[in-house]
């Protein structure tokens, strides 16, 4: 089973976003929120994701990320991580959406579940 | 090992020295941070420098590459913001080029080193109105001074820290195409990037460093150099 980690500058919008999409994926998809600068406030850090990223139960893991540092902190956890791990270029909820519903499916694959969330990209809202 | 006694005291004077400056300048890059970005880049780099000489403060007899990687490790994992991977990820990589301690030859590889991972990392290139601004004339600078007009190192480094002084300048004008900054698009101009001037203020105390630690270092090898109390300097 394909996980995602969710990694927001808020932890409140990690858990809300992971909330959101665990209502759509079913209880099946493995969804963790990660958030928050080391001090608590608006931010990411590094160690919080590889801590966040080691403690899921999934060995292939597809990271959602919000903007800025949360790309750059993300892609570093991923560097050190032993997990089969990739970080989608998707808007965070949508993609989030999208990749709980692929990795709920019994033929979901790390690749279809990242695609699944970057097909979020061209979602029209209206 | 490499390093003679007085070569540790300069690097680790070095940390000391930036952290102290980027303390005293906090509230100047929060500011600047605040006009164009999410405001909290004096407070971000603040704690991952404090975190950075406490940690190398912490190290029993290291050389230059366990001081630089140990200050990249913990810039990665304290700052909280883009500048933690693009500081601290960037130093990491280029520590590895100081395995044969400080020489002009080796801090011209971390240069180069620290610049390509700084845009490999952060997809920026010049005029995007980032630090990279002020990095890149600065190595280009550094490189050129050594290899070409076979300067010594301090003069070097003297001319790089006037190239990012100039680098600062130039990302008041121009638009922001990465970051926080370019989600404002043309609100942008006419503020100055907080992470080029955050490069610049840790070039100047390198300078500052270098200058205090290497005259007449060369004859006076096993004594304890007074580390400077610097304050801000505007």
């Amino acid at each position: 089973m394909v996980g995602l980690l969710v990694v927001s500058h808020s932890a409140d919008a990690a858990r809300g976003i992971s909330d959101i999409a665990a209502e759509m994926g079913g209880a099946d998809a493995e969804i963790v929120p990660v958030g928050g600068d080391p001090d608590g406030g608006i931010g990411t850090s590094v160690p919080d994701i590889q801590d966040a990223l080691e403690a899921m139960d999934a060995a292939e893991v597809v990271v959602l990320v919000d903007l800025g540092s949360a790309v750059m902190n993300a892609e570093m956890a991923v560097e050190t991580s032993e997990k089969d791990v990739v970080v989608a270029d998707a808007p965070i909820l949508e993609g989030a959406l999208n990749a709980a519903v692929e990795a709920s499916s019994s033929k979901a694959t790390l690749d279809s579940v990242r695609e699944s969330a970057e097909e979020a990209r061209d979602v029209s809202k209206t | 090992m490499p390093e003679t006694e007085a070569e540790r005291e300069a690097l680790l004077a070095a940390v000391e020295n930036v952290a102290d400056r980027i303390e005293a300048e906090k509230s100047h890059l929060t500011d600047l941070d605040s006009a164009i970005g999410d405001a909290d880049h004096g407070a971000n780099l603040n704690r991952g420098f404090r975190a950075a000489l406490e940690k190398v403060e912490a190290l029993d007899d290291p050389d230059a590459q366990e001081i630089a990687k140990t200050v990249g490790t913990a810039l990665v994992s304290e700052v909280g913001g883009a500048a933690g991977p693009l500081y601290g990820g960037s130093i990491m990589s280029a520590s590895q080029e100081l395995a044969e301690g400080v020489t002009a030859e080796t801090s011209v590889a971390f240069a180069e080193t620290y610049l390509e991972k700084l845009q490999d990392r952060g997809d920026a290139r010049v005029g995007d109105k980032t630090m990279v601004d002020a990095v890149t004339p600065a190595v280009h600078t550094y490189k050129k001074s050594i290899e070409e007009d076979d300067l010594p190192p301090l003069e070097a480094l003297a001319k790089a820290v006037d190239a990012a002084r100039r680098g600062v300048e130039f990302t008041v004008p121009i638009r922001a195409s990465k970051g926080r900054a370019s989600y404002l698009g043309w609100r942008s101009v006419g503020h100055q990037d907080p992470g080029a001037t955050s490069t610049l203020f840790v070039l100047e105390e390198l300078l500052a460093t270098a200058e205090e630690h290497l005259d007449g270092a060369a004859d006076v090898d096993a004594t304890s150099p007074t580390i400077p109390d610097e304050e801000a300097e505007e």
